[in-house]
């Protein structure tokens, strides 16, 4: 019984040398991959100097609006953080409709949307400032034999007209609608962008777009939509009326499936220097790789 | 849940009735009562854990179903959130989480008690010694190990067999949840035969009964009512369970369909949580209050069988 119980503590302090160990070279792996990253980050930061000092910008600056630039706006907080410590960004997500709405009524310092304006908002005096284009993926399995369709075909597809990949050209197999959940963003531009918007008929529903692309690259039958950047080699992105999605189609519009994420302010109403310096920073070719870094393309890269 | 299933596994001794008395030595008075505040403050943090709960979830998920209309809420055939028109009915994931649950049940506690049967009295010890361990840890693995291994496994299976667009259904979820209460089913049912009185069966066995008469007709009646808490658990268990049946069921709002894919009440609320607002996320925590309200019955069902088995 004693010699037992060595005998399993001895292989428990095995057990645990031999994590420690393991750990040990992971930490060393870590520790070297994300140098790429880091040096990322830091080229604002040796920028910083120069700058900051010439500048002396302090104060905060009030975004609010489209839920879906969320991850852009993270990354505009963080580096326009690091190149200017006194100023503070705030986001609020409230939804592109209120964020045109509030910048309008000067509320806010900037609104945020991630559709165009419309020509009554322009009207309005809303001054459309595009800081990143969202492209939306269509991505099917590698097995599939259909790789280029038209957008009504995908709104078929989407809403159940068309249910087999026979009618595509493809294999005889019926067609499982891959999607997010309601509360997506990428689900509502996609939808808006299509024309589906509450139409369409899922098959299954996921909570992040790596299930999405996950369902589709385990499921010969799926069709489903992502992120542009979220597209890995496990799914094929298909061509749209011809078009094949990259960073290049979408910058040059030729892709269509894609939307503008814009900054909104009144015409005539001037911006706080906080707020101007960062509408023009976020315009810059500086702020591409945040951009980029959020899974959009930039514009002004 | 968990104290549920300890208590089960035999009440705890006294801990006052064994503790040997201490005497003299003034100094120890002050610890004394120090460690009796200590005590009361632990035992009043487990109960103000619950009432804030409790509270909390009455309190914010209370207005959307004032605004959506109770009927409208737990009747309505048909959940769309974000729609332009929103709908709020929770129906299909009512109905979604009884009949998987259900399905679970019809699956997990024939395997489960067999398997309990098999290991309190017809395996021979050392195999039974064996094999309990795998069985404890069968309870030890994370939830999402289970929809993995469904996801890679089990929904496959059911696409290529079943001819469907996605395996993702309820079928898959049902399997997966049987799988996963099987555990507690096999260990709360092993308990309860395992403390049947061995004079029942011998008696059974010199009348003429075999081996296998005498399992079934006299040690499992005997044992009923800890069998039906096993069961018991297994619903609180099944119904509860979100992350590993989010992976296989397919998260659409559907009324339920073996081969189709569905919401659970659960799932319902992972699925759309992170990007709610407004209505939608009040009506999140509305149908948290209504799986809360389940739990809560079943937690007072299985209180029901407890106490019986100490009257017994």
């Amino acid at each position: 019984m004693k010699l037992k119980k060595i005998f399993a503590l001895g292989l428990s302090l095995a057990l645990c040398a031999a994590l420690v160990a393991g750990c040990g070279n992971d930490t060393a792996g870590d520790t070297t991959t994300p140098t790429p990253g880091a040096t990322d980050t830091d080229t604002p930061a040796t920028t910083q100097p120069t700058e900051e000092p010439a500048e002396e910008i302090s104060g905060t600056v009030n975004t609010d609006g489209s839920t879906s630039m969320a991850d852009v706006m993270a990354a505009f907080q963080e580096s326009f953080g690091n190149m200017y410590p006194d100023v503070t960004v705030n986001y609020s997500g409230t939804g592109s409709g209120s964020g045109i709405t509030n910048a309008l009524a000067g509320t806010v310092d900037i609104g945020l949307s991630s559709r165009a304006l419309t020509d009554e908002e322009k009207a309005e005096g809303a001054v459309e400032n595009i800081v990143a284009l969202d492209g939306v993926a269509i991505v099917v399995n590698p097995e599939n034999i259909v790789t280029d369709l038209t957008i009504e075909d995908i709104a078929k597809i989407y809403t159940g007209e068309i249910s087999n990949w026979s009618e595509l050209g493809g294999a005889d197999a019926p067609i499982a609608v891959i999607g997010r959940d309601a509360a997506s963003g990428t689900r509502g531009a996609f939808e808006e962008i299509v024309g589906v918007e509450d139409a369409c008929k899922y098959t299954n529903e996921y909570e992040s777009t790596g299930e999405v692309i996950g369902s589709v690259a385990g499921n010969p039958n799926a069709i489903g939509y992502a992120s542009l950047s979220a597209v890995d080699e496990s799914v094929v992105a298909v061509m749209v009326n011809g078009v094949a999605p990259s960073e290049a189609t979408v910058a040059d519009g030729t892709y269509e499936i894609q939307r503008p994420f814009v900054m909104v302010t009144k015409e005539g109403a001037e911006l706080s220097p906080a707020a101007q310096a960062f509408l023009e920073w976020a315009m810059s070719a500086d702020a591409a790789d945040e951009v980029e870094a959020a899974g959009c393309v930039s514009p002004n890269a | 849940m968990l104290m549920n299933e300890r208590s089960l596994r035999g009440s705890p001794a006294d801990p006052a009735q064994k503790a040997p008395r201490r005497k003299g030595k003034a100094g120890v008075r002050p610890l004394e009562s120090v460690m009796q505040m200590i005590f009361f403050l632990c035992g009043f943090i487990a109960i103000a854990f619950v009432l804030v709960i409790t509270i909390y979830l009455i309190i914010s998920g209370l207005p959307a179903i004032r605004e959506i209309g109770l009927v409208e809420f737990l009747f309505g055939q048909e959940w769309a959130s974000t729609a332009k028109e929103p709908k709020f009915g929770i129906l299909p994931m009512i109905l979604t989480s009884v009949y998987g649950t259900a399905g679970a049940i019809v699956i997990g506690v024939p395997i489960g008690f067999l398997m309990a049967v098999f290991l309190s009295k017809v395996a021979p010890r050392r195999m039974a010694n064996l094999i309990r361990p795998v069985v404890d840890l069968l309870a030890g693995i994370p939830s999402i190990v289970y929809g993995l291994v469904g996801l890679m496994v089990l929904v496959p299976l059911i696409r290529e067999t079943f001819n469907t667009a996605a395996g993702e259904s309820l079928l898959a979820a049902i399997v997966v949840l049987a799988i996963m209460i099987l555990p507690s089913i096999i260990s709360v049912s092993e308990t309860a035969l395992n403390a049947v009185p061995k004079e029942y069966e011998e008696a059974s066995l010199a009348l003429g009964a075999t081996d296998i008469e005498t399992y079934f007709r006299v040690s499992a009646p005997a044992a009923k009512s800890g069998i039906a808490a096993a069961v018991v658990l297994g619903v609180g268990r099944a119904i509860g369970e979100a992350m590993a049946i989010m992976m296989v069921a397919g998260n659409v709002a559907n009324m339920p369909d073996l081969l189709s894919s569905v919401r659970f009440l659960t799932t319902g609320i992972a699925v759309e949580l992170a990007y709610s607002s407004g209505l939608q996320r009040q009506a999140l925590f509305s149908i948290g209050l209504v799986l809360f309200l389940f739990i809560m019955c079943i937690n007072v069902i299985l209180n029901v069988f407890l106490k019986r088995d100490k009257e017994d």
